[in-house]
């Protein structure tokens, strides 16, 4: 198989999901309680024309396909609707939330990567360790800990044993390292995990024994040989990163009453804003299938051994 | 190896899972008779005194509504763990029964199996989780039996590659050349073989779902408002960290102690059990 046919399988996948996702989405206007049109209705006061016309505004008396159909034209085209709440077309109260949870997220990855890639190494460099103990012990506790546990735990003791942050205040950019930090804490622990794992393996590799017996400096041989091999695996954990980050932005805006997207979602659901929550979960979702498809193709670059044919994700 | 310590028949590396296991033997008996050891009725109100620091009358102080945090922790240990037992007893069963019966039958069955795990593992389960318990005002039970299907996956597809490798062993031609029936070799012979890693997989899923339920309760779905229960405690107590610290913060902590222990004992159960067996996926 070469590269533009396992690419194109690919993308197939890709939309076979978005399809499913969007179906899923759709769906939830029909658990609502009360049904779509009072879900849609909201608490606003209502008479027959009224509910007549959001049954045809909705398609609602058309059977489900067709409904389907309309709302997927309309959400492709960007138009999810008005927010039953917020009055207001539904993109626009999620363009005012997006730039706090892209700061957050992206603080977050940073952090993750910044502490997890070396920590792993200095794991992996040096097995059975002191040093190795204590960062793997420490990765099982971070994993135990959850996000929202974490949050509360700094919010208290920075906020009210320390005082050295405000506990809930402005938006200036310091007021993200809290945030930041609770998000990365479990993340930072599987990247460690990946890239330990990923360096022990490589570390036992003939080709690295063979380029340590040629002389060469032990610089180049973790630059060409090692590192470049164990990115694959921690690449692996990128898709799984990108859906922990979305799940745990949710709980630590929550947990900080941060105005981000996940505690807007969290709002919405209480209030049974319907449009807002497909718009969001589409978001979300469509998100996390993106980044993994990146994961992919990112693959078949890194490694000649997956664009021609020979699959290491699909059996994992 | 470092040598036992004089004295002591318990050999250092055993150390971490005993304590561990001593652990979660006290966790689930003070959940059993948590109603006999609560001094304060969970739910009793105090609002003249709202929200105190631990004290002599109050072992860990008060909630905003005067309400005790010792024995509401007690009670809460209920929901907050008999769930997550149920969970991973659910998922482990669901899991390695329909990992079992893909890896070992393989055909239309396992090829259903690849791809629908596939699915769940490409979308953001836990989001969705969240936005349809809440959408359909689900209730805690609603939400237990969703989070078993929410982490069969892991445990098929786990199992799953064990079957496959194990399927191509000679104890299970044997048995076929005996005329055994396929659900016998499965479940009496192979599933047997794989003890370890079903264990194990039951602590973590429990893990797993310890904190997702907690979670849901945090995020205020599942159960009613003024429950006591970890999740609900944490997110009600939060806004009191300069009052109280103890009524947000020791849930968090019992929750966090809680799934270390689980996880630990996990690992270790599992190389003590896998000791001599050839089980690499």
């Amino acid at each position: 198989m070469d590269f533009a046919k396992v690419a194109a399988k690919r993308l197939g996948a890709v939309v076979v999901l978005l399809l499913t996702l969007s179906v899923l989405t759709y769906a939830l206007l029909a658990l609502a309680p009360g049904g779509p049109e009072e879900a849609l209705l909201g608490d606003r006061a209502s008479t027959p024309e009224t509910r007549a016309a959001i049954r045809a505004l909705y398609h609602l008396d058309e059977p489900f396909p067709v409904r389907y159909w309309e709302w997927l034209t309309g959400a492709l085209s960007g138009d999810f609707g008005s927010s039953i709440y917020f009055r207001q077309p539904v993109l626009s109260v999620i363009g005012d939330r997006l730039p706090v949870t892209t700061t957050l997220a992206g603080f977050a990855i940073l952090l993750t990567l910044a502490v997890g890639i070396p920590a792993g190494l200095a794991a992996g460099l040096r097995r059975s360790g002191v040093l190795d103990q204590g960062i793997t012990f420490s990765t099982l506790v971070a994993l135990a800990f959850p996000p929202f546990g974490i949050a509360l735990v700094l919010l208290y003791t920075f906020g009210v044993a320390l005082q050295w942050v405000p506990i809930y205040g402005s938006d200036q950019i310091s007021n993200y390292v809290l945030p930041a930090t609770a998000l990365a804490m479990g993340q930072t622990a599987i990247v460690i995990r990946q890239t330990r794992a990923a360096a022990l393996d490589v570390g036992g590799q003939d080709y690295v024994t063979f380029a340590k017996a040629r002389g060469l400096p032990r610089l180049r041989i973790w630059g060409s040989y090692s590192l470049r091999n164990a990115a694959l695996p921690v690449l692996t954990v990128a898709g799984l990163l990108a859906a922990g980050n979305l799940t745990g932005a949710v709980f630590v805006e929550q947990a900080f009453s941060l105005p981000g997207l996940g505690s807007l979602l969290i709002q919405a659901v209480n209030q049974k804003d319907i449009p807002l929550v497909q718009a969001l979960v589409l978001l979300g979702g469509a998100v996390v299938i993106a980044v993994n498809l990146l994961v992919d193709l990112a693959y078949m670059v890194v490694d000649p051994r997956v664009r021609h044919g020979a699959s290491t994700r699909a059996e994992a | 190896m470092a040598a036992p310590v004089a004295g002591s028949r318990i050999a250092p590396r055993r150390v971490p899972g005993l304590i561990s296991l001593v652990v979660l033997v006290v966790i689930a008996l003070v959940t059993l008779l948590g109603p006999w050891l609560a001094p304060y009725d969970p739910g009793a109100q105090n609002a003249a005194l709202g929200a105190v620091g631990p004290g002599a009358d109050h072992l860990l102080g008060t909630d905003n509504l005067g309400r005790d945090v010792f024995s509401r922790l007690l009670a809460g240990a209920r929901t907050a763990l008999i769930g997550p037992i149920f969970i991973a007893a659910g998922t482990t069963a669901l899991g390695t029964t329909l990992g079992l019966l893909a890896g070992f039958r393989r055909g239309w069955l396992d090829a259903i199996m690849m791809r629908l795990t596939d699915l769940m593992f490409a979308l953001p389960g836990l989001l969705i989780l969240i936005v349809v318990v809440g959408i359909a005002g689900g209730s805690y039970v609603t939400a237990v039996v969703a989070l078993i299907v929410l982490g069969a996956p892991v445990d098929i597809r786990v199992i799953r590659s064990l079957a496959l490798s194990q399927r191509e062993l000679a104890y299970v031609d044997a048995a076929r050349t005996m005329g055994l029936s396929d659900r016998r070799i499965m479940f009496r012979h192979v599933l047997p073989n794989l003890a370890p890693t079903v264990t194990s997989n039951l602590l973590l899923s429990f893990v797993f779902a310890l904190i997702a339920l907690s979670g849901l309760s945090f995020l205020g779905i599942g159960l009613p408002a003024g429950t006591p229960d970890w999740g609900l405690m944490i997110q009600e107590n939060r806004t009191i960290l300069d009052l109280n610290p103890w009524a947000a913060v020791a849930p968090v902590l019992l929750i966090t102690i809680t799934a270390v222990a689980a996880t630990i004992l996990g690992d270790k159960v599992f190389e003590r059990l896998s000791a001599g067996k050839e089980l690499t996926a």
